[in-house]
Formats: C-alpha cells, sequence, structure tokens
C-alpha cells in the first residue's frame, strides 16, 4: 500500500529516498519534514541527521532501542530543545527559532512518556487548558464576566466533553485529575493534546502500562482518533503489536541515528533491525 | 478518586463570610462594643487580608516565591498619600479622593511589579524570591531618600542621594505643603481611610481574584503551577502569564499600601520591611496555598492576636509563635482533619476543592 517517494528537490544536499508516505497523502503537502536534524548536549551526539516525512493522515512509528534518542526527537519536534543542526518545517513553515508555545500553535500536539497532566486540575479543566488558544476572550473579559466569558466557557464547556467523550470519559470531567488511575491519565493526555486542535499528534509510549486488552482498544481509538480528525499521529512504542498493527511508516532508530525506514514488512525483516535490537549473531 | 466540588460554592461562602463580618463589625462599631485598640486594627486588618489575597495569586496560585510583597504595598502607600494630599485642594470628597488615591497606588505598584517582573520572570528557579527580597529593600531606601512638597504650581520633587538635600530645597511656594520628608516619611497625612473603604477594596480584590482564577488566564497560570513543561506543550504562553499574575497581585498590594498609608497621620518607609513580607508569607502559607478564604482568615487571626494578647506582657511573642506552631501541627493532622470532616461536612470538601 504505501508507496516510495523520492524528494531529491534540493541540487546540494542529498536528500534521503527513504521515507514513506501513504498513497493516499502523496498528492498532499506534507504535515511534517525534519531535515538533517541533530542535536549535541555538550560532546554527545543525541540525535544525528535525522530526516523525516510525514504525510497528511498517516500514522508513523518511531521505534528503537532504550537510550536511541526518540523522546529527544518529540522534544527537538516539539523545540522543547532547540536543534543544533537542521530544520522542522511544519505545514511547510519553518519553525527556526520557535518556541514550544508557537509550535503548539502550528499544529503540533503531543503526549509525555512520563504522563504530565495539571494534577490539582479537574478533568475539564485539563481539557479546556488543551483548548486554550480556541478560546477567545481577554483577562478583562474574565474578570467582569463580560457575556463572551459566558459564551466562550459554555461552548468550551461542550467541546470539551465531546473530546472527553472519545474515550468515554465525560463523566470523570469533575475528578481531580492528579487522582485517575494510570490508564485514564494517559488517554486524558491524548484529550488535552487534541484540544489544541493539531494536525499532527506525537504520542510518547501511548500504551505503557498497559494491558493487552486496553492496548487493543488503545490502538482503535487511535485510528478512530486519525479518522475523525483527519490528523497525522507518530507513536513512540515498545509494544510491537501496536506499532506492527497501525503503523503505515516505521522509523527505526538507534545511537541517534536512522538506521531503517519502511512498511512494517520491510522493518520486520531488516538485518540491521534485527541486529540492533537482538544483536549479532555469533558466527559458528 | 476525588471530586472536586463545585467551586462557585465556596467563592460565594466567601463573598457571604467577608459580608456578613463586615455587617456584624459595624454594628458592634456603632454600638460601642468594640474597644478603642480594637477600632484601630480594623483598617490596618483589611490592608493585611487584601495583601494576603494578593500574595496568595502569586504563591499559592502562580506558585512562585515572593518575598518583597511589601515592597509592592511600600510603592502604593508613598503614591496614594502623595495623590491624596496633592489633591486636596482640587478634589474636596473625601471619599473620591481615596478612590483615586487607591487607584493611583495601584497603577505605580503594578508599574514596580512589571520592571520587576518582565526580566526576572523569564528565569526558572528561585530567581523571583532573590530578587523581590531585594527589590523590598531597594524600594525602603529609596523612598527614604525621597522629599516631597506640593503648592499651588504642582508637585516639587527632590531626590536626596547624598543625604545633604533638606526641606527648603524644595522651593514651595507659600501655602505649599512637604508631604514626604525623607527618612521621616509621610508627615501630616489627612487619614482619610475608613472601615467601610477597606471592606470595599476586599470584595473588589475577592472579584479580582476568584474570577481571574475561574476563567482561562488563571487556568493557564495554575496550569503553568503544576507543570510549566506540559502548559507550553498546549501552547500557553509562560511570561504573559506569569506576569499577569505577578502584575495583578502587585497592584492589589500597591491599593492595600495606599489604604493602609491614609489610614495614619505618620507614615515611615522601614515600616515596609522584609518583617512585613514575611509577615504577609506566614498569613497565605498559614491559610493554605491557593486558598483564598484561608487567606483571610489568617490574616484576621494573626493581626488581631498580638493584640489580644497584650495581658501576657513580656510573653506576648512567645505566644503568638506557639499558636502559630500549633495551629500548623494542627491543620496538618489527619485525625484532627477527619474529626473536623465528621464535624462540619461542609470543610472537607471545602479543604478538598482547595488543596
Amino acid at each position: 500500500m504505501p508507496k516510495l517517494k523520492s524528494q531529491n528537490d534540493s541540487p546540494l544536499v542529498p536528500m534521503p529516498t527513504d521515507s514513506y508516505i501513504p498513497e493516499r497523502d502523496l498528492g498532499k503537502s506534507p504535515v511534517l519534514e525534519a531535515r538533517h536534524l541533530g542535536i549535541d548536549f555538550g560532546g554527545l551526539t543525541a540525535v544525528d541527521d535525522f530526516n523525516l516525512t510525514i504525510g497528511r493522515t498517516e500514522i508513523a512509528g518511531l521505534i528503537g532501542p532504550n537510550g536511541a534518542g526518540k523522546t529527544t526527537v518529540f522534544n527537538l519536534l516539539t523545540k522543547v530543545y532547540q536543534p543544533t543542526r537542521g530544520t522542522i518545517m511544519i505545514d511547510g513553515i519553518d519553525t527556526h527559532g520557535m518556541t514550544t508555545a508557537q509550535v503548539n500553535k502550528l499544529g503540533v500536539a503531543r503526549t509525555f512518556q512520563n504522563i504530565r497532566l495539571f494534577d490539582n486540575l479537574s478533568v475539564e479543566d485539563n481539557v479546556k487548558l488543551g483548548m486554550h488558544n480556541q478560546i477567545k476572550y481577554g483577562m478583562v473579559s474574565g474578570i467582569l464576566r463580560l457575556p463572551s466569558y459566558w459564551k466562550q466557557e459554555r461552548i468550551a464547556h461542550e467541546r470539551a466533553l465531546e473530546l472527553l467523550s472519545i474515550f468515554d470519559m465525560q463523566d470523570l470531567a469533575g475528578v481531580k485529575a492528579g487522582s485517575l488511575p494510570y490508564g485514564a491519565q494517559r488517554r486524558l493526555e491524548i484529550v488535552r493534546a487534541l484540544g489544541t486542535n493539531p494536525s499532527l499528534l506525537l504520542l510518547d509510549e501511548p500504551a505503557a502500562g498497559m494491558n493487552p486488552s486496553e492496548t487493543a482498544e488503545l490502538m482503535e481509538n487511535i485510528i478512530k482518533i486519525r479518522d475523525t480528525f483527519q490528523i497525522a499521529i507518530m507513536l513512540i512504542e515498545h509494544d510491537m503489536n501496536l506499532v506492527m498493527g497501525i503503523c503505515e511508516g516505521i522509523c527505526v532508530l538507534n545511537f541517534g541515528k536512522v538506521i531503517a525506514k519502511g512498511t512494517p514488512e520491510d522493518i520486520q525483516s531488516n538485518p540491521v533491525v534485527i541486529e540492533a535490537y537482538l544483536g549479532k549473531k555469533k558466527e559458528a | 478518586m476525588k471530586k472536586l466540588k463545585k467551586t462557585t460554592a465556596i467563592d460565594f461562602a466567601t463573598y457571604a463570610g467577608v459580608i456578613l463580618a463586615f455587617v456584624v463589625i459595624t454594628v458592634m462599631k456603632d454600638q460601642g462594643m468594640l474597644t478603642r485598640s480594637l477600632k484601630g486594627q480594623l483598617v490596618p486588618i483589611c490592608c493585611y487580608i487584601v495583601m494576603a489575597v494578593s500574595l496568595n495569586l502569586t504563591v499559592g496560585v502562580l506558585g512562585e516565591l515572593s518575598l518583597g510583597h511589601a515592597g509592592f504595598m511600600s510603592v502604593g502607600a508613598f503614591s496614594g498619600v502623595v495623590a491624596a494630599m496633592g489633591l486636596q485642594s482640587a478634589i474636596p470628597s473625601e471619599p473620591l479622593r481615596l478612590a483615586i488615591a487607591l487607584v493611583v497606588g495601584a497603577a505605580f505598584a503594578a508599574m514596580a511589579g512589571a520592571i520587576v517582573g518582565v526580566p526576572v520572570l523569564r528565569l526558572r528557579g528561585d530567581y523571583l524570591a532573590i530578587v523581590t527580597l531585594a527589590f523590598g529593600e531597594i524600594i525602603k531606601e529609596l523612598i527614604n531618600c525621597l522629599i516631597v512638597g506640593v503648592d499651588s504650581q504642582g508637585l516639587h520633587l527632590i531626590f536626596n542621594a547624598t543625604g545633604t538635600k533638606g526641606v527648603s530645597d524644595l522651593g514651595l511656594l507659600e501655602g505649599g505643603k512637604v508631604l514626604i520628608k525623607g527618612a521621616q516619611g509621610a508627615t501630616g497625612t489627612q487619614t482619610i481611610a475608613s472601615f467601610t473603604a477597606g471592606f470595599i477594596l476586599i470584595m473588589v480584590s475577592l472579584v479580582v481574584v476568584l474570577n481571574l482564577v475561574r476563567s482561562r488566564s488563571g487556568r493557564a497560570i495554575m496550569a503553568l503551577r503544576d507543570n510549566r513543561i506540559a502548559a507550553e506543550s498546549v501552547g500557553i504562553n509562560v511570561t504573559k502569564y506569569k506576569l499577569m499574575a505577578f502584575v495583578t497581585s502587585a497592584a492589589l498590594a500597591g491599593a492595600a499600601g495606599a489604604l493602609y498609608g491614609l489610614n495614619f497621620s505618620n507614615l515611615v518607609a522601614t515600616k515596609f520591611d522584609f518583617n512585613t513580607s514575611i509577615l504577609v508569607l506566614v498569613f497565605v502559607v498559614l491559610g493554605g496555598l491557593g486558598n483564598i478564604w484561608g487567606s483571610i482568615l489568617a490574616a484576621t487571626v494573626l493581626t488581631i492576636l498580638p493584640e489580644a494578647l497584650r495581658g501576657f506582657d513580656d510573653y506576648r511573642m512567645l505566644i503568638y509563635a506557639v499558636v502559630l506552631i500549633l495551629v500548623m501541627l494542627a491543620t496538618n493532622n489527619p485525625q484532627l482533619k477527619a474529626l473536623l470532616a465528621k464535624l462540619i461536612p461542609h470543610s472537607r470538601k471545602g479543604e478538598e476543592a482547595n488543596a
């Protein structure tokens, strides 16, 4: 199904020719284009020459052994770290020098490996915070409770419940986020990220700590989210059933470098990937 | 799983409590049931309540430590006194002049807040505590050097940095008045502050703080406190909302300072020193971080307590400290909390919502 797409559009820098995007997204501009991305921490190169293109409605996977630099890539894409080298284009806009908040406004939302919710606020407030930039009224309207406050808050309330209903969580709206069970906290992070109205959703180990039936439900929900919102999703995950089950393109990272890219079938049979995960076969 | 109670109910209970207390105290005052010392405490208590509520916005809601809140009070007090006294002939109506003085005090304190906040709130860590601590001391020294007078030509102002200048250097025309005399502070201020004005100021600051906290901006401020990285990831402008909370907090402290300054005919800058900042911080911590009605209660009790303990003479401050420690231990005791919850079912819900 996915098809090879050549990107030799710059004569100076050789472009990688092994980025996969699904066939249905070929006519549209990609949602994300990372070129020669790299970051050094002091003398340590954490990520080097990372290239990736993600199609408009693609579900992409980022896998690799522990410490390969997967979360660092997410932190680079969301500008938690400023890259030392390379460019990141979101919807064709260069994000050079932008802050995390500005990149979010361009349409990149994320969840975190170690859950980062607003623990002391209610579930509903967490989702409304995701919708922060869609709620349009200022500080003065809020303090004086002008009509715009009541109107916008009502719309936000309805929208928050609607988003929570994706995971059947609308009954938990009044609960304190910090007291939710682990799985529900992970789902709430996804809902909060969706609240920002993203075009690219980055999920950092969404299935961590979930049992097989919860994981299966999550897989369905990820596909449901992609189909409903028509957005691209990129996920880091160690659960290979999930990755191979729903990802259309997979990028394998090891020691900060991309060692393979392709469809799940390509990756599964790629000897370099097998070596990275299991080590080299000893010659008999 | 903890269910959050509807926060609006707690807000209304807070407003109702303040209004009720105001009515009761006004009636008692008119009946002559208050002692003279307590009557003299009424306006300062109002000021300290506003100070505690406003500092709670920075410390409890935003989660940044400020050790110079008295500095903003000082800026508000002296600019308010100058405004009220300078306009004495132009505006004869006392309540109107008081209102203008409060607004001027708030505006100047807000400006000071912005000057401190703009560079410091960009940093992460404990820098705000250090800089506000320094700010409080700097303001004290600056006002000690200030000589201000007014006459028919307008305001005259000297900055007496070398210590060689005096009141005569102001060059006041006949009929002019000296408002601030350097280290002697503001003297001969007409005391136009009233308990009613204090009550109105408390209500205004409650409306500002509570409505801000329950709005879009307040949510963003609390999000920064709970998790800055997550807040940035949903597109919240960190510096903007930190500054919003900090400047609002400074403005309210300035208004409280103006009211305080107009309650005494003499006021020196050393009144607003580090001890005052810490005192207000104690109100906030004791009342509970982010808990507005707790701040009001703590400010009231801890302002009255030293006066009420006058009978103990030399042991007054010792007993004050012991009471403080006992209250802190008691409010942290799980058994006592459970007992309280059984006795007053509402208090438990309130505590959870404000936890």
